[in-house]
């Protein structure tokens, strides 16, 4: 247990194994080290704006839906409203129809009995002619008579 | 070489264990085991660290890469809180003495007569396996350190103030007449703490490295020359295979903070020379 010349070379091993550390071991670790480090926050920021751009699109896909869900609620209040307006329309139109329907029905009907009425004049007229010559015979001729008789009918006719 | 007898007696075995295997006489005697296991250990923690850093990747790394590289982080934490300065070898210098000094005291975990039995074989009469139980191998570790300690006083004071500080610390004065009274006093002072710094440095790490081994030599020797047929074996035996059990595992823990004392001084005592008064 005597300090001899060893301690030279014991000393000088533990510089030189420093040394040799220090170039040729330490920095390559601290590199991976320091690399993976960074890549780790990298990937962690990466994460982070990643988790801030889901909640954006998640805030962004209910704004759309619920604009969405507006413009169909708008929609179709719009196609009832419409499909109202189309109902009160043809409504409409159909009454008309119905009311112009029934004037024409009305006139028809109208010239009808009046061409019924004149005929039925003209018919009772000559059935009078024919009574009144039945009850004449003879006394009635028919060519001196004839004015009287023509007025006969118009009157039957116009009354 | 033919190996000589081996001693019996428990004076003659213990003594035998404490021999270096040297050549050369007195001062200039080299320890060849030291030096030998030294530098094999040193192969070994350059194998293993400036391997894995060689094929270190910044992706997903190995097992032993997790590691290295636990241990890199601790020790660069560390130097960057207690080192102000900025350096390039301090970090390295301290994992080395860390790892290396580990390495060298974790030799005293072998049984204590495995590697002196096979040496013996192989016609090596002495070996002491641990080089840190070893007062040169402390000493020149601690006069490495010592000799960076002045390295950096220098290069961060500059000639000057390194020199300076030699005679103006820790008695400051104004006047010049002060200056020169306190001169001397600042100077012992000095020299004095420089000196007890390496003594200190590495006597702590070969006391506690020295004691742990003669106590394994002394658990080793409970069961001197017994023989089966003696009834003290049967006694001696269990209480010997307790003590040395309990000792190993008290001594995981010396090993361990023995190595990270000499780092963590040796990292102190250099930003202390660094930093600026």
């Amino acid at each position: 247990m005597n300090i001899t010349i060893t301690l030279i070379i014991q000393g000088l091993a533990l510089f030189l194994v420093a040394w040799g550390v220090m170039k040729w071991g330490w920095p390559l670790i601290m590199t991976a080290i320091e690399t993976r480090q960074k890549t780790i926050a990298d990937g962690l920021a990466a994460a982070n704006r990643g988790q801030n751009s889901l909640e954006d699109a998640k805030l962004q896909a209910l704004e759309i839906i619920r604009e969405a869900r507006t413009k169909a609620t708008q929609i179709v209040d719009q196609a009832n409203r419409r499909g109202g307006e189309m109902v009160e329309e043809a409504r409409g139109t159909a009454l008309a129809e119905g009311e112009r329907m029934l004037d024409a029905a009305r006139s028809s009907i109208t010239t009808e009995t009046a061409r019924a009425r004149g005929e039925l004049r003209s018919q009772v007229g000559t059935l009078a002619l024919a009574g009144a010559a039945q009850v004449l015979k003879r006394e009635v001729d028919a060519k001196a008579h004839a004015q009287l008789l023509e007025d006969l009918s118009q009157r039957i006719a116009a009354g | 070489m033919m190996a000589a007898e081996v001693p019996t007696d428990m004076t003659g075995y213990i003594k035998h264990h404490l021999e270096h295997l040297s050549s050369g006489e007195g001062f200039y005697a080299l320890h060849l085991d030291s030096i030998f296991f030294k530098l094999l250990l040193a192969l070994i923690f350059v194998a293993i660290f400036i391997g894995t850093a060689r094929r270190a990747t910044a992706g997903v790394p190995g097992k032993l890469q997790c590691a290295v590289e636990m241990l890199v982080e601790y020790v660069a934490t560390l130097v960057k809180e207690t080192f102000h300065g900025n350096s390039r070898l301090i970090a390295p210098l301290a994992i080395t003495i860390f790892c290396l000094t580990f390495l060298m005291n974790f030799m005293d975990m072998l049984p204590v007569d495995l590697l002196p039995f096979l040496a013996h074989h192989a016609g090596i009469e002495h070996l002491r396996v641990v080089p840190t139980a070893d007062l040169s191998t402390t000493f020149g570790m601690a006069i490495c350190v010592f000799l960076l300690i002045q390295y950096y006083g220098v290069k961060h004071k500059g000639v000057g103030g390194f020199f300076a500080e030699f005679v103006t610390v820790p008695f400051h004065a104004d006047g010049v007449v002060g200056k020169i009274l306190l001169a001397p006093p600042n100077l012992l002072l000095r020299l004095i703490e420089e000196g007890v710094r390496p003594v200190s440095l590495s006597l702590r790490l070969f006391g506690n490295m020295y004691a742990g081994e003669l106590i394994f030599i002394l658990i080793a020797a409970m069961t001197l020359n017994s023989s089966l047929a003696s009834g003290m074996t049967y006694f001696m035996g269990p209480l010997q295979l307790i003590a040395g059990l309990l000792w190993t595992i008290f001594h995981i823990l010396v090993i361990t903070l023995q190595a990270f004392i000499f780092m963590m001084l040796t990292v102190v005592y250099l930003s202390m020379a660094a930093a600026k008064h």
